[in-house]
């Protein structure tokens, strides 16, 4: 298979601390990726290293068969956008001409600015809601406007693919799930591929179409959240006990966490035992 | 916000242009072409404004030709171009360090060409080569050095601040240690040269940096794409297309070569690099340091400055050190207040 992004044998290291260590991991096309894990567990570092924020060690990452580290800058900006965690803007720009700056890889020395980025900008403005806001200083929005002013820059780049570091960080539950159902709007509309890192299981299962489970550096379990996302895979990523039930309201997987106080006391993990959820599924490696 | 575009032809150049931006630079033109008109007639020998601009064309008496040919001219000429350089390269240094305070006195560029200097006027070996040629090579080996030693896989502009203040503090030490040894005649020469000056300027200071104003001005500009990805964070700069680490050794190529042969010509004239970006943007009304208008406002502090300086018989840095400083502290305590 060779369109689509996908990593093979991966190797990240800050310095000489190895982080990812022989990952393989392959993208679906226009669907929704989540990858989830404890703290520390190299989900941001596997993100940075598939849009090459990050120079892997060893291992490449591949986007429709071709090296992304061969590729030229430019080039991998006009498919592939990034939107790190928690960027900071200026103190005074406006939303407007950060959006703006989303369309330099479109642009050249020569025509540094035309009616088509003028198009994008407008229509990325729209599709998040921020029109109204657009002529706002960035750093005067609340913590939701100022995330969709960012995620308005990253659409304003119109890539096929759009990677996100943790886009709910630091925000209220009402701002991080309208963040992430402008992100699932933005996968349907254009059938973009959307890769992004979350913290929270629930929200992941509700969203993706394909969740990734790392640990250690590791890939341990992929697939459908229904499949992914059960009582065992909890315990073992996040070593954390609970029970597994259905979303009432979206069918999908709904972690309820054991703790010490005002639940029953935990019983052994070898007898938990989650009703409806399927056999885990193991990453093969 | 008014923004213009421009577009000409249908494959033709197109671009942005701030209506604001551009009256800001028209004014600060006119304000140092002005400034620049004034210093040739400033001097022992009385020739009023008309009478340099005609000898600027060699028009009129011919000692009022000599005099501002031999004279002002080399001294205006210094007083532009070190202040379009200082205030270019602040703005760089600035915007790519994401910090208003990453000024070159700052992060070791001006210290290193200090100490170079000084060493040569007290040690003796100024001899065959001059404060100004001593002033570059050591305002150069110095940035070479904070750029290696801020190296780590790559560079940030927060590695580049924190390295820059101490290579500045070792400078320092060294150049108030050669001041200590020095005799008093020594001393005295190196103190006006710490100060800056535009005072005896010759058509050799012109020279080197009017090139390198002419050179790297226009270098500068054309990366300056650049720079405005890399005000969001180098990750985000990188995802937008821009190769981080070559557009920052450019940038920094290019600030450091306008400081180096700025402070060549007119020695370390204070606080121009730091408070002209600040103005400039403030003037714009631009959340990142505007280049040319902070060149521009270089030029209009340095030459006004000189102008204010000279019936006192001050060398110009002593103006825009006081000027500048109040400045400084007003900066710090907003930024204090803002919590930044």
């Amino acid at each position: 298979m060779t369109s689509g992004l996908r990593a093979e044998n991966l190797r990240l290291a800050y310095e000489k601390r190895i982080v990812i260590d022989g990952v393989d991991l392959t993208i679906p096309s226009g669907k929704v990726t989540v990858i989830v894990g404890a703290n520390a567990c190299g989900k941001s570092t596997l993100l940075r290293g598939m849009s090459r924020l990050l120079t892997p060690d060893e291992g490449a990452v591949y986007l429709d068969g071709q090296s992304i580290h061969r590729m030229r800058t430019r080039d991998l900006a006009r498919q592939l956008g990034i939107l790190p965690q928690s960027p900071v803007a200026p103190e005074g720009m406006t939303v407007r001409e950060l959006v703006g700056r989303g369309r330099s890889p479109h642009q050249t020395w020569w025509r540094q600015w035309s009616p088509d980025d003028g198009d994008a900008v407008g229509q990325a403005l729209a599709s998040t809601s921020m029109t109204d806001l657009a002529d706002r200083p960035v750093d005067e929005l609340s913590g939701g406007q100022r995330q969709r002013a960012w995620i308005a820059m990253a659409l304003a780049q119109d890539t096929p693919f759009l990677l996100l570091d943790e886009p709910t960080t630091y925000l209220d539950l009402a701002h991080q799930i309208d963040v992430l159902d402008l992100i699932a709007d933005l996968n349907l509309a254009a059938a973009r591929t959307v890769v992004m890192v979350l913290h929270d299981l629930n929200q992941a299962s509700r969203y993706a179409d394909h969740v990734v489970a790392m640990k250690s550096g590791r890939v341990v379990a992929e697939g459908d959240p229904a499949d992914v996302v059960t009582a065992e895979l909890v315990h073992d990523v996040f070593g954390l006990r609970c029970e597994v039930i259905t979303d009432p309201l979206s069918g999908t997987p709904l972690v309820v966490p054991f703790g010490r106080h005002k639940c029953p006391p935990t019983v052994p993990a070898d007898s938990e035992t989650t009703t409806h959820l399927p056999e885990k599924q193991r990453a093969d490696r | 916000m008014a923004v213009l575009t421009y577009r000409i032809g249908a494959r033709g150049p197109s671009g942005e242009i701030r209506p604001r931006v551009l009256a800001v630079c028209v004014a600060l033109a006119v304000v140092a072409f002005a400034a620049f008109c004034v210093e040739l007639t400033v001097g022992d020998y009385p020739i009023d404004v008309v009478d340099a601009a005609r000898a600027l064309f060699w028009y009129g008496d011919p000692t009022a030709v000599e005099i501002v040919y031999d004279l002002r001219l080399p001294r205006a000429l210094v007083g532009l171009f070190a202040g379009l350089a200082f205030g270019m390269a602040g703005a760089l240094f600035q915007t790519m360090a994401r910090n208003p305070l990453a000024s070159p006195e700052i992060i070791g560029v001006t210290e290193g060409a200090n100490t170079a200097a000084v060493a040569g006027i007290v040690l003796g070996f100024g001899g065959t080569l001059s404060a100004s040629s001593l002033a570059l090579f050591g305002g150069l080996v110095s940035a070479v050095a904070v750029y290696l030693l801020a190296w780590r896989q790559g560079t940030t502009g927060y590695r580049i601040v924190l390295v820059g203040i101490g290579v500045a503090a070792l400078f320092t030490s060294t150049t108030n240690y050669l001041l200590q040894r020095a005799d008093l005649f020594q001393a005295q020469r190196a103190v006006v040269w710490l100060t800056g000056s535009l005072n005896l300027r010759e058509w050799r200071h012109v020279a080197p940096v009017a090139v390198a104003v002419l050179v790297l001005v226009p270098l500068a500009l054309l990366m300056s794409r650049w720079l405005s990805a890399l005000t969001l964070g180098d990750d985000t700069a990188r995802g937008l297309g821009v190769p981080v680490q070559k557009a920052r050794l450019g940038l920094m190529l290019s600030g450091v070569g306008l400081v180096a042969f700025a402070t060549a010509a007119a020695g370390p004239v204070a606080f121009v690099s730091l408070v002209a970006p600040q103005i400039a943007l403030r003037l714009a009304r631009r959340p990142t340091p505007p280049l040319l208008t902070s060149a521009l406002t270089g030029a209009v502090i340095v030459l006004v400055g000189d102008l204010m300086a000279r019936p006192f018989g001050l060398p110009v840095g002593i103006v825009t050190g006081a000027v500048g400083a109040p400045y400084l502290l007003w900066l710090l305590a907003r930024a204090n207040r803002v919590g930044a």
